[in-house]
């Protein structure tokens, strides 16, 4: 199914029957493309965000003091000049907190405010309330700190040297590997690094509290998470959960960058809020967002592989080495993720994987997108290129002779993932198959051959890459939603779910399922505010679950009015259950007789039949055993595939991606128009987290690249000119999701690892007049910078043929981690 | 002079005084006008979330041309005597809507049918919604303004110009493709009646107001001074030598936004009508200083084709709207793209100081890092680019993690001439290498009178070491900057020199050879 952009049936002409009528089908159900629910609100600058809730008067501004140090005690903090500065209200520091002083997401370890000793630069110290933001920022200013300095672990290294370490070093080990390593025909041994990354959330985080009455306060936040923001403020005020409302509309963006670093800004301004009796606002600018809150965690990853003369591994160990910064955050799960995708779409019959947690006195990296996922990913995808450049075969053969056995072929002896769970739903070979076709892969891998032949300077390079990726929180408690529907007597609907919407269309596809369960268009179906006062205990939108799990809830609680319209109709018309169907804008009963859905409505209120209901779901089948590192952590897989072609400049080491072909798995697509924008976004994500997207420390652990001005997210023009999305036709989910459809956030970032292999792919072509391919060792993000130096390497070595060292290319790392 | 700053704000006459002189336009529109539509995400001019379109009358006040601008680093006195269009003012206005019977909460039924409720969408916006160009929302009344601007001002848009046009606008969700794809298809929409009413409004609101008299502004301890003429500027700048001159903000908005510094002190340049005059006479371009790169672009490219490329990269729409060259020379950064490009030309600054004019050479301009030979008192009036008779042999480079949108790690300029086979001149400035734009004379010493050869070449650019002692930092190493650098220039040999033996030595287009990933000429923009 090639889908455009262009649905022409999503004009607005094209609006909704009028009540009574009996149309074939009804407007905006699922497997239809649909606008955003909010695009109209988007292009007019109606849709309110956080920081465009008209506060109420008297709303004070909150500034967060940062920490200028990356590692050091507090000897003093005199705040007496802050509170005497024009326009201050309140200053809160540690001290005047009621609760406890933490916004850790699980494990304890993030103060709301530095207690005597700051771990990272750019943690908050205390909060500044005043009139203005102005006023409390030029208020901070004024406090008077001393330092005593202590020794700061700034990067992976550092870390490896001191073992600084969260935790002791976490195995998934099957199968005997040293075995297998030793009696492989081919051994190599590399490394990789991945750069982090920054969300880059257009709205930065923001959160307003305002008092209510008692020690009630409600928290308006930029969050994925609004019951964690209710119990972080809870918790740190000291008060019951039933005391805080958190509430969300809709982020400006989140990408993972909103699960928990939301807590800072929503406990400050609960506190001042608390502390005043007055509403208080939180607002990060764009450097300070980016100083005080954690990104995607960089990775350096060892690797030894063991394999054949057909490039078929037979065992392979990963180390793993993961920058968390200065405390858990959600880094187990996140490393634990990296470990479960470090084999992405092949089997590894022998595999150890070590996860090593390094503490570093850097921001405390967070959730994104892939959730350590492409980390572990990209690292197999390296060892692929490697191989395939040590035995001079297409990396693609490489690739197909290693993938999981698909899941109609009848040996299941290659199903089995390093934490031992059978992969039931493989369908990696049809994609390929049909993606290598689609994009004339192998013609244009001969094309580029001649092409870097015949140019100097230029070089171009191809890479086809898969993806694999596990859908479920793996921590299996977080796998359940909840949803809240009513029915009013007009027939119009509310709709409440735990999920939020972040521009993903959540709240779009979830509206489509219920709209399809009455059989109603969706204009009826009102889309409101995720709010812990409706749907309480939730999990992070996150996982790439919003879907799986808000709309099953949502299609619980509307099934569950449904049976009572249901019953009342059967009963009042007296007629068998079975013989009432929910049909386009009305309900056929029995024989011939079709009612409206809003006579339906009303007839069933003055029956006094109950119009709203809760759903749940929970999903099954899953179970993970941290202790063996075993079990069934993911209900399914997603699949999808890329070839990126690029070019390169050998003088600069400038590059440019030119053609783009995916084929991406979404099951039965509830939505596609929405589906092909995650997978074009995500994809284009990925690819800025692997070239143009830097950061960069300096020794004293500040980080430099803290706006747009030095942090580089692709711009318009970095698209490739020639991109081409598919959705793959025959997707369909064996396991019963929603419609059968599949989990769609994430997956498609790692589509973005093609450019990097590509772009690999075109260093190599430096060397096309030696006979032997050499594995290019080129680190990510690959910045001009690191371009050039893998071309340099490149040049070094083919201008002695034979010379190469091929077997070991272990050249230490090629790019600065943290500039001076 | 006078004390109210005038402007147009979505078709309504604004006055306001009393308000401080550096309040940016985004703070006034979100805080005191309540239009929460244009969005702040970056507050330094990077993201373009806060984009706004200005209109301004022409020179014979009969058209208002109309321009997209980073209302975050915009002054508001800077809008005196202009229109502002915010993202609110597109749809059709609530007045007509009710006309139509589109009101809200209409009875019978209608009521929950949403889709009878919506606003009719101008183009721009309507085309956004239905290739499905937002997803967060948030990004989006930034690219709509960014649209809405060329839409106005009309012009073919295909690919490669709306990639120029939407460099300035950051989206993290979408990946750009449904934007362009809207973009694209702007012209499937029947325009919108009401906004030909609302810019109508606007001409004659603009043709109403005051704009004889320049402005002073006084709030508390600020001052802010527009003059109109410019003896009355070097009469002001005199009289106020502490000040600090403006022209488009785009830098010195930073200071506000960025390093919170409380300026004092300001005297705009933008309404002095004899500063912002570009002319060609005598073999010479005159580029005044309040000219604005784009503005400015159009004859640079025709004189100088690579230098209009490396225009085209310099901030993005929304800066080069704004941005001036006088600007990017007078404060004297090291990593402005204009310099190199204009020093390695032979160009030469006019400065003004009361009635006395002074010239110089644009590279003795800057002394060293924050330092400038420019007195108290005196601005930068012109800077003056001697035209080449033939085709210009200019190239520029300009070296950045991305094409678009980024400040240059490096940003080199050759110019050479070769004669009979052997360099007779060249000309090679950098910026990036150094404390300031400079030019590389050692490696110019070491061109000139020898053959114009890749061997030459190759051994001259050894001199760049000499030349620069260049820093690291978070956009590149000391040792790419050197090595990029040398290999520039064995660059600039193979782009000159594909046709150098059957032209008796002289500089010449090359054959075969890709050199470029973008721009025009790069071979790879034909990929299929």
């Amino acid at each position: 199914m090639r889908i455009d952009h262009h649905d022409g049936s999503e004009r607005k002409d094209s609006s909704g029957k009028p009540a009574g009528s009996t149309p074939a089908t009804i407007d905006g159900g699922v497997h239809r493309s649909r606008t955003h629910d909010s695009g109209a609100k988007h292009v007019t600058g109606a849709a309110i965000y956080t920081d465009d809730i008209p506060a109420p008067p008297g709303t004070l501004q909150v500034y967060i003091a940062m920490s200028c140090r990356a590692h050091a005690a507090i000897t003093k903090m005199d705040l007496s000049a802050v509170r005497r500065a024009p326009g201050v209200v309140c200053v809160a520091s540690a001290g005047d907190i009621p609760g406890v002083n933490d916004v850790s997401p699980i494990m304890g370890d993030d103060p709301l405010f530095a207690d005597g000793l700051v771990e990272y630069y750019g943690q908050s110290l205390f909060a500044v309330a005043a009139q203005t933001i102005a006023q409390a920022r030029a208020a901070a200013q004024l406090a008077r700190i001393d330092y005593d300095d202590k020794p700061a672990i700034l990067n992976i290294d550092e870390a490896m040297a001191a073992r600084s370490f969260l935790q002791e070093p976490y195995v998934m080990a099957r199968g005997d590997v040293k075995a297998a390593l030793s009696s492989a025909a081919h051994r190599m041994n590399g490394r990789i690094e991945t750069g982090g990354q920054e969300h880059f959330y257009l709205e930065g985080q923001a959160a307003l509290a305002v008092p209510g009455e008692d020690d009630d306060v409600t928290v308006y936040a930029s969050t994925q998470h609004p019951t964690e923001i209710q119990h972080k403020v809870a918790h740190v005020l000291g008060v019951a959960n039933h005391c805080v409302t958190a509430e969300v509309r809709r982020m400006g963006g989140a990408f993972g960058g909103k699960e928990s670093h939301g807590n800072i800004p929503a406990c400050a301004a609960a506190l001042i809020a608390r502390m005043t009796r007055r509403p208080a606002k939180v607002v990060y600018d764009r450097d300070d967002d980016m100083m005080i809150t954690g990104k995607r965690h960089e990775f350096q990853i060892d690797y030894q592989v063991g394999f054949g003369a057909d490039g078929r591994i037979e065992g392979i160990a990963f180390d793993q080495k993961v920058r968390c910064g200065m405390s858990w955050d959600l880094s187990e799960p996140i490393a634990d993720r990296a470990m479960f995708h470090a084999d992405n779409a092949y089997f590894l019959p022998a595999v150890r994987i070590t996860s090593y947690r390094c503490k570093t006195n850097t921001q405390s990296n967070t959730a994104f997108r892939g959730f350590g996922g492409p980390q572990g990913m990209v690292a197999m995808e390296r060892v692929i290129e490697d191989i395939a450049a040590h035995l001079r075969l297409d990396p693609l053969a490489v690739r197909r002779v290693n993938f999981y056995g698909h899941k109609d072929e009848a040996s299941t002896t290659r199903r089995l993932t390093p934490y031992n769970m059978g992969v039931e739903d493989c369908i990696i070979q049809d994609l390929f198959d049909e993606l290598a076709a689609s994009a004339d892969y192998e013609t244009r891998r001969a094309a580029i051959a001649r092409y870097n032949q015949a140019s100097p300077i230029l070089k171009r390079g191809i890479a086809i890459t898969p993806v694999k990726f596990g859908i479920s929180f793996t921590k299996t408690f977080l796998n359940q939603a909840g949803a809240l529907v009513h029915v009013y007597t007009d027939g119009s609907i509310h709709l409440n779910h735990g999920g939020t919407e972040m521009g993903q269309g959540l709240f779009t596809k979830v509206a489509q399922v219920v709209a399809e369960e009455f059989q109603v268009d969706i204009g009826r179906v009102k889309i409101t505010a995720t709010s812990t006062a409706k749907v309480p205990n939730t999990s992070a939108t996150a996982a790439s679950s919003g879907t799986d799990l808000n709309a099953m809830a949502a299609q619980d609680a509307a099934g569950k009015i449904k049976r009572r319209l249901v019953e009342f109709l059967a009963q009042s018309h007296n007629c068998p259950a079975d013989d009432i169907r929910f049909k386009p804008g009305r309900v056929d009963i029995g024989d011939g007789k079709s009612v409206p859905f809003d006579e339906v409505i009303q007839q069933a209120y003055f029956a006094r039949v109950s119009l709203s209901a809760t759903g749940f779901y929970a999903t099954p089948k899953i179970s993970w055993d941290k202790d063996r590192a075993s079990g069934r952590p993911f209900y399914y897989f997603s699949y999808g595939a890329a070839v990126s072609e690029v070019a390169i400049d050998t003088l600069t080491g400038e590059s440019r991606i030119l053609r783009v072909d995916i084929l991406h798995d979404v099951g039965k697509s509830l939505n596609p128009a929405l589906d092909l924008g995650q997978i074009e976004g995500g994809f284009v994500q990925g690819a800025g987290w692997l070239t143009t997207e830097e950061l960069v420390w300096d020794d004293k652990g500040q980080l430099l690249t803290h706006a747009p001005s030095t942090y580089k997210i692709p711009a318009c023009s970095d698209r490739a000119p020639d991109m081409r999305v598919s959705l793959f036709e025959r997707g369909h989910n064996v396991e019963q999701t929603i419609y059968r459809s599949k989990a769609v956030g994430e997956p498609p970032l790692m589509l973005g690892i093609s450019v990097l292999m590509a772009l690999a792919n075109a260093v190599a072509g430096v060397g096309t007049d030696c006979e032997e391919y050499i594995p290019v060792k080129l680190d990510a993000p690959a910045t001009p910078e690191r371009i050039l130096a893998a071309v340099e390497r490149q040049q070094a070595n083919s201008k002695t043929p034979g010379g190469a060292n091929t077997s070991d290319h272990e050249t230490g790392p090629s790019g600065r981690k943290d500039k001076k | 002079m006078r004390d109210t700053v005038t402007f147009v704000l979505n078709g309504a006459v604004e006055s306001v005084r009393d308000v401080s002189p550096t309040m940016t336009v985004l703070q006034y529109l979100r805080g005191s006008k309540r239009l929460c539509g244009t969005k702040e995400g970056c507050a330094e001019g990077d993201c373009g979330a806060c984009t706004i379109v200005i209109g301004e009358l022409d020179a014979a006040r009969q058209a208002v041309t109309y321009r997209a601008v980073n209302a975050c680093i915009l002054l508001l006195p800077m809008l005196d005597g202009k229109a502002v269009v915010t993202v609110e003012a597109l749809r059709e206005p609530d007045a007509a809507r009710s006309a139509h019977g589109l009101n809200n909460n209409k009875a019978a039924g209608g009521g929950i049918d949403k889709e009878a409720d919506a606003p009719r969408l101008h183009p721009v916006q309507q085309a956004l919604v239905d290739y499905h160009g937002s997803q967060c929302g948030f990004c989006t009344p930034g690219f709509v303004m960014s649209l809405y601007a060329a839409y106005v001002e009309g012009g073919e848009l295909d690919r490669s110009a709306l990639n120029d046009l939407l460099a300035g606008n950051l989206c993290r969700c979408t990946g750009y493709g449904p934007i362009l794809e809207a973009g694209l298809r702007l012209g499937d929409y029947a325009p919108a009646p009401w906004d030909d009413a609302r810019r109508d409004a606007e001409l004659k609101a603009l043709r109403g107001l005051d704009h004889g008299a320049g402005l002073a502004l006084r709030h508390g301890d600020q001052t802010f001074f527009a003059p109109t003429a410019i003896d009355e500027l070097a009469d002001l700048y005199a009289a106020h030598p502490d000040a600090h001159l403006v022209a488009g903000a785009t830098d010195l908005g930073l200071w506000i936004t960025k390093q919170h510094r409380l300026l004092p002190q300001l005297i705009a340049i933008g309404q002095v009508a004899a500063l912002r005059e570009l002319t060609l006479a005598d073999g010479v371009m005159r580029i005044g200083a309040g000219v604005s790169y784009s503005e400015a672009i159009e004859a640079i490219s025709l004189a100088f084709p690579d230098f209009g490329e490396l225009m085209r990269r310099i901030g993005a729409v929304q800066v080069r709207n704004s941005g001036t060259i006088g600007g990017n020379i007078a404060n004297g950064s090291p990593i402005g793209d204009t310099p190199p490009a204009l020093i390695a030309l032979g160009a030469q600054l006019i400065l003004r100081k009361g009635r006395a004019q002074r010239r110089l050479a644009l590279e003795d301009f800057f002394i060293s890092y924050g330092a400038q030979d420019r007195g108290t008192g005196e601005f930068v009036e012109a800077i003056e680019v001697p035209l080449p008779a033939g085709p210009s042999k200019l190239r520029c480079y300009k070296i950045t993690k991305r094409f678009d949108q980024d400040i240059s790690a490096l940003c080199g300029c050759f110019n050479i001439d070769v004669k009979a086979g052997v360099v007779t001149a060249a000309r090679i400035c950098f910026g990036g290498m150094a404390a300031t734009p400079k030019r590389a004379l050692k490696v110019e010493a070491a061109l000139i009178g020898r053959p114009w050869t890749l061997d030459s070449v190759k051994q001259a650019a050894q001199s760049f070491a000499d030349d620069y002692t260049p820093l690291s930092d978070m956009r590149a190493s000391a040792d790419y900057r050197l090595k990029v650098a040398q290999n520039l220039g064995v660059k600039y040999y193979l782009e000159m020199s594909g046709d150098a033996g059957a032209n008796e030595g002289d500089l010449a287009p090359p054959k075969e050879i890709e050199t470029r990933l973008v721009g025009p000429g790069a071979a790879v923009e034909g990929i299929s």
